[in-house]
């Protein structure tokens, strides 16, 4: 009841958005801000309540739904500590971009209904334990993400809306395929299920085969190299708030599922996949880190680095150690974070000065303190910093995969090394240096606003950098019990 | 009596054409109330229906060539509702038109009772009379509109619908000459009892039957009047075409080779057939489809692809055991999903096309600023074609590729789900039109209550059984109960 309640209240608040009349379109925000600080608060009691001790989904719900000839689909949704921390990175960030969005005056109402449905379907996502009901809502995702590109973007928005969305249907149909081919074979569209059928041997296709189908519809949305191309286009030019979800949590969809739905139901094939995950990701990481240095679009620069950041995600998947598989997750969280407050440092800046040319800006730390001390603060989370959540992340992939991928670890730290050119070299080019004159008459941050996202991203940044045992607590059991599986 | 009884469904609806008829050349002063006649009947067939399934007590007529089953009642309903639809959103259209009102709805309404008839028959020449009585107006109609293209599109549709019948004599006179009878539980009976000795006969007439029936289905090698005749037909009368024949089709097709021609020595043969033509219609619809610049010529290449779709249903006619009827029911399901989403798309169109007075993509441009209702209706309408959820349309493909898989047709369901991925595409390239393109103008586009009525209870159908989609598909399943397991 509780899931079923978080998961759907965005929505509920979109359509309240969307009720309200034309001349209280004003309204439009404070309606989405309540909403989804009331989704926020639902899932903090819930990451509190959440009893550690217990095995298992927690707060389940399940109905049956359709009967689709030989099976039946449910409604069944359930968090372990796995989805737990996702579930409230997603409605933290959603709070975030909501507020991010105050700016926004053109069709409010569409747009901010859009935002939370989004909401609810990457909180369907991430709840969901019935394979075809997380399909669902992972289609789901595709209508406001396309709308808010296409419609509240800039620059090439049609384009990069259909690339998006055409990208993610691309690789869904492959998903699909591998859902139905593991349910024909199960006779059954339940997770938890699937991860304890064992061997899938009178399938239509291979083990090998259904894992590959799956992890590709996955794989386009980590993304990993060479399927990444949609998203510098997608961040370049989607609104501030979409940018921050679509690398704070959208990315994290495509992580999510590798692990709880390929991991977890084939870790056969998982091991045996094992080495081309880290080669991938040792790949991503660095290819991702070099195309970085050669940005000169500063978003496209921070898309390109999350390339390289879920690189690292898919080398601890890959090692499929308990530390790594809990490191990715970590990596994961930190990522959403940080990334989501660069993305939000790097909006408020072309708000004021409406580009994003890295070459047409220098010395902004004399114009605008604020938002140049956050960037600063984002960029060192980024590329690592001890005592911010970023450094946590890395270490423990880093730790849990070297006994296994040894080169590969070697190669992701020199990426990471580079991680530091790129950001180093970006902050010098930008917020220092000569001033330059043309920026004089912009203000720095200073709506309520714009300062609680700031402070409050920066804050929980800090919180997991120092006090990562507050997610490792829920995350390990959860990780072990999938680790288990691959060792059996 | 009680065989009229039964086809009580049917009679409503010819009534209801001889009162219409009856009113425009009597009391044409009260033209205005002929579509409200038409729907009056097309309640009063409905309300029949139910009496009969209330009752639930299946029975033939006429000599066991009309049967009452789950089946047709399950097609009843269908149609009665395909024709209320296209009648609603005729009414604007007629009234401009003004001349021969009262023909208009006749036409449609006998077509329609001839559907009924179809969906009923159980014997080859029943079947044969059923189909022209529902083509005859059909062409008809399809010349109905003022310009050339309509013309053209009535001669046409004319045309190459009398060369089907012909072929589809053919195939019947040599299944007669196989078997020795022309009902349908019979001709099964005879096939099973001669065994493989007829079997090149057997294929051959079956063939024929497809050949003849592939041009109402619309389905490649047969589709080529399809985009001319969708074009140029009225807008009305396409959407009725592209629903109602088609469904009409199909309902005959699938009772035929599951009811007389599913001897297990045979199915395997007719599934091959079905998938080839299965995968060629819709990799072929949509290719077609993408380059098309005219929405009503893209839905029409649109509705050969989703034909091809049914047909993986058809093509499952192999698969064994108590799976025999998932294909079947899969067609079922996927007819009266495609009802509601091609319907409301054509309502959305004509809406649109009242306004603009083109039909070209280009100019459904920024749409959403002049009717975001519209917009929003024909957008899940397009959704729900591409089979994307939370559509009717979704669970529809869901149960069809099901059913391919549990054949052992898993390539064609493949096949199936590329053709998704590349359907999606200039399904979605509208809806992108409409929803980000640059307006011409601002003026508002305004719908008419019937039009908006129609269009309502088609999205309404779309989405609501896109999110519980399970009454749908039980009368689906009860429909195909009547083929039994083998």
């Amino acid at each position: 009841m509780e899931l079923t309640v978080l998961v759907f209240l965005p929505a509920a608040a979109a359509v309240l958005v969307l009720l309200l009349p034309q001349r209280s379109e004003a309204l439009a925000k404070y309606v989405a801000l309540a909403g989804s600080l009331a989704a926020l608060a639902l899932s903090i009691y819930l990451f509190f309540d959440f009893d550690m001790g217990r095995e298992g989904f927690q707060y389940a719900v399940k109905k049956d739904w359709v009967d689709i000839g030989s099976f039946n689909l449910q409604y069944h949704l359930g968090v372990d500590g796995l989805s737990l921390p996702l579930v409230v990175l997603t409605t933290f960030l959603t709070v975030a971009s909501v507020l991010v969005s105050f700016s926004v005056t053109q069709r409010q109402r569409a747009y901010y209904a859009a935002l939370l449905v989004l909401s609810t379907s990457v909180l369907g996502v991430f709840t969901a334990l019935d394979f075809l009901l997380f399909f669902l809502f992972w289609e789901l995702e595709l209508f406001p993400m396309f709308l808010l590109i296409a419609i509240w973007g800039s620059g090439r928005k049609e384009y990069s809306a259909t690339k998006f969305v055409l990208y993610t249907i691309a690789g869904s149909a492959f998903m699909l395929v591998g859902i139905l081919v593991l349910a024909f074979s199960a006779d059954t569209f339940n997770i938890v299920d699937l991860g304890q059928h064992g061997a899938f041997s009178d399938a239509l296709f291979s083990e090998r085969w259904i894992f590959l189908f799956l992890f590709v519809g996955f794989a386009v949305k980590l993304p990993i190299v060479p399927l990444h191309t949609w998203l510098p286009d997608a961040h370049s030019d989607a609104p501030t708030a979409v940018s921050v979800m679509l690398a704070g949590v959208l990315l994290k969809m495509g992580g999510y599922g590798i692990i709880r739905t390929c991991v977890t139901i084939m870790p056969g094939a998982a091991d045996e996949y094992s080495i081309w995950f880290a080669a991938i990701g040792a790949a991503s990481v660095l290819y991702g880190a070099f195309i970085t240095l050669r940005q000169t679009d500063l978003k496209r620069l921070v898309a390109y680095s999350s390339v390289s950041h879920m690189g690292i995600v898919l080398l601890g998947i890959g090692a499929l150690g308990s530390a790594s598989l809990a490191g990715a997750t970590y990596q994961m969280l930190a990522h959403g974070l940080i990334t989501g407050l660069l993305f939000v440092m790097v909006g408020l800046m072309y708000e004021r000065t409406h580009t994003r040319e890295i070459s047409r800006l220098g010395g902004l730390a004399r114009q605008m303190p604020l938002i140049t001390t956050g960037i600063v603060f984002a960029g060192f989370a980024s590329l690592g910093l001890p005592a911010l959540a970023g450094f946590i992340a890395e270490v423990t992939i880093f730790l849990g995969s070297f006994q296994r991928y040894e080169w590969a670890v070697l190669i992701s730290i020199f990426g990471v090394v580079l991680s530091a050119g790129y950001i180093l070299w970006m902050l010098q080019r930008v917020v220092f240096g000569p001033v330059r004159h043309e920026w004089d008459d912009l203000h720095d941050q200073q709506h309520w606003w714009e300062h609680s996202v700031v402070v409050g991203l920066a804050a929980l940044v800090v919180l997991l950098g120092v006090y990562p045992a507050l997610v490792f607590d829920r995350l390990q059991p959860a990780i072990d019990s999938i680790v288990m599986r691959v060792g059996s | 009596m009680s065989s009229l009884d039964i086809v009580g469904p049917q009679l409503a609806v010819l009534v209801a054409a001889g009162v219409v008829i009856l009113i425009d050349a009597l009391v044409p002063q009260q033209r205005r109330l002929l579509p409200y006649v038409a729907l009056v009947g097309l309640a009063a067939s409905a309300a029949w229906t139910t009496v009969w399934v209330a009752r639930d007590d299946w029975q033939t007529a006429f000599g066991g060539t009309l049967a009452l089953d789950q089946y047709s009642t399950f097609f009843y309903y269908l149609f009665a509702g395909i024709t209320a639809t296209v009648v609603l959103a005729s009414i604007d259209w007629v009234n401009r038109e003004g001349r021969g009102q009262g023909e208009y709805y006749a036409l449609i309404l006998t077509s329609c009772a001839g559907l009924m008839f179809l969906a009923a028959a159980r014997d080859l020449i029943t079947i044969f009379i059923a189909l022209e009585l529902s083509s005859i107006p059909q062409y008809i109609l399809a010349g109905w509109g003022k310009d050339e293209r309509s013309s053209e599109a009535g001669l046409k549709y004319l045309l190459l619908g009398a060369i089907a019948s012909a072929l589809l004599l053919y195939g019947m006179a040599l299944l007669y000459g196989a078997t020795g009878t022309t009902l349908l539980s019979e001709i099964r009976a005879a096939i099973e009892a001669g065994g493989e000795a007829n079997r090149s006969l057997l294929v051959l007439a079956a063939t024929l039957l497809i050949a003849g029936f592939g041009f109402k289905m619309a389905v490649v090698p047969f589709q080529m009047w399809v985009p001319d005749v969708y074009q140029g037909a009225p807008t009305p009368v396409a959407a009725y075409l592209s629903v109602g024949s088609k469904a009409a089709a199909f309902a005959v097709v699938t009772r035929i080779f599951f009811e007389a021609l599913g001897a297990r020595f045979l199915s395997d043969d007719w599934s091959n057939i079905f998938a080839v033509l299965a995968a060629v219609s819709m990799t072929l619809g949509n290719v077609m489809a993408i380059v098309q610049t005219d929405i009503k010529r893209m839905l029409g290449y649109s509705s050969i692809a989703q034909a091809g779709t049914f047909m993986i249903g058809l093509a499952a006619i192999s698969a064994s055991g108590h799976e025999f009827t998932l294909g079947a029911s899969g067609v079922l399901l996927f007819l009266a999903a495609y009802a509601f989403t091609n319907l409301g798309a054509f309502v959305a169109v004509i809406a649109i096309s009242q306004k603009i007075g083109s039909d070209q993509i280009k100019d459904y441009a920024g749409m959403w600023r002049r009717s975001p209702v519209l917009t929003v209706a024909l957008s899940f309408c397009l959704v729900s074609l591409s089979g994307i959820p939370p559509t009717v349309g979704f669970w529809a493909k869901l149960y069809v590729f099901n059913a391919g898989i549990r054949a052992d047709l898993a390539w064609l369901v493949i096949v199936g789900v590329l053709n998704s991925v590349i359907s999606a595409y200039y399904y979605l390239g509208v809806a992108r039109q409409m929803f980000v393109g640059e307006p011409e103008s601002t003026e508002p586009v305004r719908t008419s209550p019937s039009l908006g009525l129609s269009l309502g209870v088609a999205t309404l159908g779309v989405l609501v059984f896109g999110i519980l989609p399970m009454p749908l598909i039980s009368a689906a399943k009860d429909a195909a109960v009547i083929f039994g397991q083998h």
